[in-house]
């Protein structure tokens, strides 16, 4: 496959940046996105130009690292995948692809599609924990029956990976996905019950802080989610945030 | 609870509650309006009601009035805030790979519907607060002064869909108050935190309540302007 990519080049995070044309030739359908962009990364390295930054770890679709947007959607065009899992098949010889980084005032460019992410650190250091005395009287988690379909329900809340794809969607920039289900797979457990009401007020503030817009349930956080976390997570945020509100 | 409409969700919150309070409200006008395509008579006799009786006068009209502005600056509020969540925009973005044209426009629907609401408030609004609280007209006649000159609500109702113009206008306000309500009608379910098993049945329900009662508003100009012109 022969392509053109317009990639998002940007030295730092106080530079304007711009869209910059790249000829791709001779990719297989069989190589990941990421593998794609290795294949131009050698070409200009060879050419003596700067690479494109851009983040990646585990390429295994489970650490949340990898990010782009592309062709107008975080992640590319498939679905359930990750940037790292998305495979070249998806495209035709010929395209045109554009590659962006995640947009949002909350996550600022640090260089060409590298994204700074620590807002969603903090948001998890304001409240995305459990206590637990670990004196040695530890009680096994297993030892507390909890019904099956709310450990699968915080199971599932719990297989966020942060990556940010839901806030890159969102037309309002809003992390109400990744502050849902942060709180979801705490809010359904009783481990999560003790520390409940700071949790959600804690995270939400956090949250607002960072600059992250409002949700206006558009649902593109949910669609374009890597790992399919559902809306229902806000919902039960929006809950547990009006109880602790009531109590607090 | 202090500072909670400081907060995102507390504004959401409020924003849902403000919306299903104005849905209500419609349901409630469309059931009046319908009347006058049945019967001028009952019409008459509970647009007369609504328009005197101390409660719905000095109570519920100005917690509309509150509504609809709260609901409307609210709305400005946040978007204004959503803007600046994204200082730079995509160079290509496929938001319609993941959401619907309705819930991504909003803001402009809602905008329409304003300067709709606007119209609507200089057309009847406006008028029957002058009626009665300047003028001091509370008789509802056609003339005051004959006491078996009848209800004046039918009349009026009939003269201001003469006009093909405001008829077209309104029709268009509907349209747009049925692409807004598509999304707003769930999206409030979901703000105050109801998504479980019931949600499925709402979306039909909500679905079939924002085409159905901007459609029958519609029915209800279509049928006066085509009575008063064709005899129909």
């Amino acid at each position: 496959m022969n392509l053109t990519l317009k990639i998002w080049r940007q030295k730092n995070a106080n530079d304007k940046g711009q869209l910059v044309d790249y000829k791709v030739t001779d990719i297989s359908p069989d190589m990941s996105f990421l593998e794609m962009l290795d294949v131009l990364n050698e070409q200009l390295i060879n050419k003596g130009d700067e690479p494109v930054a851009f983040d990646h770890d585990c390429r295994e679709g489970i650490c949340g690292m990898c990010s782009l947007y592309i062709n107008g959607e975080a992640h590319g065009p498939d679905r359930g995948v990750t940037t790292c899992q998305l495979h070249m098949r998806m495209f035709k010889d010929g395209d045109t692809i554009y590659i962006e980084p995640f947009r949002a005032a909350a996550f600022p460019v640090i260089k060409d599609l590298i994204v700074d992410r620590t807002s969603f650190d903090r948001i998890q250091h304001a409240g995305g924990f459990i206590s637990v005395n670990t004196s040695g009287n530890t009680i096994d988690a297993n030892a507390i029956p909890i019904n099956k379909q709310d450990a699968d329900t915080a199971f599932e809340a719990a297989t966020c990976i942060g990556c940010g794809a839901c806030v890159a969607s969102c037309k309002n920039s809003s992390a109400m996905l990744f502050v849902g289900a942060k709180v979801s797979q705490f809010a359904l457990l009783p481990q999560g019950q003790v520390e409940a009401t700071d949790r959600v007020l804690n995270m939400v503030k956090q949250m607002d802080d960072e600059g992250f817009g409002n949700c206006t349930n558009t649902g593109a956080c949910e669609v374009e989610c890597p790992k399919g976390i559902s809306l229902e997570n806000i919902a039960r945020m929006n809950q547990e945030y009006l109880k602790a509100s009531l109590k607090g | 609870m202090s500072g909670i409409l400081n907060s995102s969700i507390g504004r959401k919150f409020a924003m849902a509650l403000s919306a299903l309070f104005l849905m209500f409200f419609i349901l409630q006008h469309f059931a009046i309006n319908i009347l006058s395509v049945f019967s001028p008579d009952t019409f008459n006799e509970v647009s007369h009601f609504m328009g005197t009786f101390w409660a719905v006068q000095y109570l519920l009209q100005p917690v509309l009035i509150i509504g609809v502005i709260f609901h409307f600056a609210m709305g400005f509020i946040l978007e204004f805030k959503n803007w600046s969540a994204r200082k730079i925009n995509y160079a290509k973005n496929n938001g319609a790979a993941n959401s619907s044209w309705m819930s991504r426009n909003m803001i402009w629907s809602g905008g329409f519907i304003l300067v709709f609401l606007i119209i609507h408030f200089i057309d009847f609004w406006i008028p029957e607060i002058n009626t009665k609280y300047i003028a001091g007209d509370m008789s509802g006649l056609v003339d005051p002064n004959v006491a078996d000159s009848g209800f004046r609500y039918y009349e009026e109702l009939v003269h201001k869909f003469v006009p093909i113009w405001r008829v077209a206008l309104y029709c268009l306000g509907f349209i747009f108050l049925a692409l807004h309500l598509l999304h707003g009608f769930n999206s409030a379910f979901q703000s105050v935190g109801a998504n479980n098993k019931y949600t499925k049945g709402l979306k039909g329900f909500g679905k079939a309540y924002a085409i159905g009662i901007p459609l029958g508003f519609i029915f209800i100009a279509l049928f006066h302007h085509l009575k008063a012109c064709c005899g129909l």
